[in-house]
């Protein structure tokens, strides 16, 4: 393998629906400055159905270029159909870099891609950044840092000798750039024919889970409960006081494997990664690895009955107290300040 | 109906525990344990199998030790053990690892393969979809539901924000999800089978057909260059007052911050 012919950093940009997803906006965020480093050009790389408009987003989003394949068997997530696409544009265009979100579609897409490439994948990343090697300080490394052991401890990865070095990327945890409509676009619609060979799968339903609630990840504010609220009849005192700060409600793995929460609540190494404003935890001793999925939020109020929980350690201000008499008088504290303010 | 379950001997990572001196990883005196997304995937051949009848065969790879997570599938009602084990498989990345798996499938019968999603102590998920690309089959990945009809699965696949019910033609890999099931209980007469009357099946680098290049760690494209534990976020202040006070002194520091 002839590494120095790899050029470019790509990004999968994941749709649904026909919808770019944010966690794109982030990749490509980050793929700018990685492509800066490499004194490269950082490419979106689209698959779908009827895209052409949305695809646009992706340059204001800060990408430089757009590879956009277009295909009936593009339009619903399919493994093989876009495994077949992926594969086809990586070896054509011979990327050093790409990145993709750790989602549900990137977590299986990845894996078979690599697999197919023959190259490495570091999965669910939280860290990437450029690095000389050690041997031939010409050649640019990726190095990906990611947590194992349950987030108990971060390693940081390489992959030296073979390209593209790929990567899936936890959401939430990567910078948008600046989006602007000025930002030039510029779109190749790539040619694609996906074999027959590739439909091994017929979906026969999709049903979408009906948020009613806020998305934890877009949370600006996190009302978040776990064993300590001892049982589902005392969230709505949770979701008033979310209501009032303008959140919702999240949880650690305790409540939502007691059933208590939905799994779509659940903040934490095997849930999702949160940075909001304030994170509030009420009842949540901070096993590492919730505080995996909540320690980079900007302020962390914790509340529990044990002061030695180490919820207390990330905790910018800790209360050793009884939520259950403390989040009501706050409620009452709160609604007399928005009552004076108007 | 033949079905390989691939399973992973973990350490319980919930139960792992960081030295507060030195920061490494307290791993004396934590339990194996099978995974769990794999025993889920276990469980559910175990029930297509009362269903359907089916002969179900579990596969490892990992230490001589990893016996012990075998002998429990066993005892859980598995018809047969293979251990996938040898020093030249030692230190594998996740393509490594799923070229090996992928050879040994190759000596077995299989129309449905199941891996669980991931694993608690790497949680990668790409073992499973690598195994199938490396065997040229279809996979399906968070299966939330499996049943079989006739040749075909129908699987309920979960995504963050949806559900695909999803009908294939097996053979296919199918990644399972703890969701799945409840996975049942070894009886004493599966435990006594298990050692007794079953045998666990020991595989290494002479019983499978694999270019050495691409296993162990130097077929690991992937190379860890550190690992090391999070710094710790420093602590803010902890109060301990009454609950009125505590309401008060929350809302002034929310205040300060400006989030009200």
């Amino acid at each position: 393998m002839n590494i120095s012919e790899y050029k470019g950093v790509f990004v999968f940009a994941e749709q649904r629906d026909r919808k770019i997803q944010k966690v794109a906006f982030e990749l490509i965020g980050k793929g700018k400055e990685l492509a800066k480093e490499l004194h490269t050009e950082v490419t979106a790389v689209l698959l779908g159905k009827d895209m052409k408009d949305e695809a646009k987003k992706l340059c204001y989003a800060g990408a430089d270029k757009v590879i956009y394949a277009e295909d009936d068997l593009l339009d619903l997530y399919m493994t093989e159909p876009y495994v077949y696409t992926m594969h086809k544009i990586i070896t054509e265009k011979k990327p050093e870099v790409v990145i993709y979100g750790a989602t549900a579609i990137g977590r299986d897409m990845a894996p078979r891609v690599s697999a197919r490439v023959h190259t490495g994948l570091t999965a669910d990343c939280t860290g990437l950044a450029i690095e000389p090697d050690g041997d031939d300080p010409k050649k640019l490394n990726l190095m990906m840092t990611r947590p194992a052991f349950g987030g108990n401890l971060m390693a940081t990865i390489a992959c030296p000798n073979n390209r593209p070095q790929m990567a899936t990327v936890r959401p939430g945890v990567m910078q948008k750039a600046k989006y602007s409509e000025q930002n030039p676009v510029s779109i190749e619609e790539y040619k694609i024919e996906i074999p027959k060979k590739c439909k091994n799968v017929e979906i026969i339903d999709v049903t979408k889970i009906i948020q009613q609630r806020m998305n934890i990840e877009d949370a600006k504010v996190l009302v978040s409960g776990g064993r300590g609220m001892k049982g589902p009849e005392n969230y709505p005192m949770l979701e008033e006081l979310a209501d009032l700060l303008g959140g919702t409600i999240s949880a650690s793995r305790a409540a939502v494997d007691a059933g208590w929460v939905p799994k779509d609540r659940q903040v934490g190494q095997t849930g999702k990664t949160v940075r909001p404003n304030l994170y509030i935890a009420c009842g949540i001793s901070g096993a590492i690895q919730h505080l995996a999925g909540m320690e980079e939020s900007d302020f962390i109020i914790a509340i529990n009955k044990d002061e030695s929980a180490p919820i207390f350690e990330v905790a910018d201000v800790g209360i050793v107290g009884d939520i259950f008499k403390i989040v009501p008088l706050l409620i009452e504290e709160l609604k007399k300040k928005k009552v004076a303010s108007k | 109906m033949n079905i390989v379950v691939c399973i992973k001997q973990v350490p319980d990572t919930t139960e792992v525990r960081l030295d507060p001196k030195t920061g490494t990883l307290i791993r004396e005196g934590v339990p194996s344990i099978i995974n769990p997304d794999d025993k889920a995937g276990l469980e559910a051949a175990l029930r297509i199998k009362e269903k359907n009848g089916s002969h179900v065969a579990v596969l490892s790879m990992g230490p001589p030790q990893a016996d012990e997570a075998l002998r429990e599938a066993l005892a859980m009602g598995a018809d047969e053990a293979i251990l996938l084990s040898d020093r030249a498989f030692g230190g594998a990345d996740t393509w490594a690892t799923s070229t090996t798996i992928a050879a040994a499938i190759k000596n077995l019968k299989y129309d449905l393969i199941i891996t669980g999603r991931q694993a608690i102590d790497g949680d990668t998920a790409q073992v499973g979809p690598q195994i199938a690309e490396h065997l040229g089959l279809p996979n399906i990945s968070y299966a939330e539901d499996l049943k079989i009809e006739g040749d075909y699965v129908i699987v309920k696949r979960q995504y963050e924000d949806r559900y695909h019910t999803i009908k294939a033609k097996m053979p296919i890999l199918i990644t399972a999800l703890s969701e799945l099931n409840q996975p049942r209980y070894m009886t004493p007469g599966g435990i006594f089978d298990a050692y007794r009357e079953k045998k666990v099946t020991a595989w290494g680098l002479k019983d499978i057909t694999v270019d050495t290049s691409n296993i162990g760690l130097k077929g690991s494209p992937t190379k860890v260059k550190k690992s090391f534990t999070k710094g710790a976020k420093t602590a803010g202040k902890v109060f301990n007052l009454e609950p009125q006070e505590s309401a008060e002194l929350i809302v002034e520091k929310m205040e300060e911050k400006f989030i009200i």
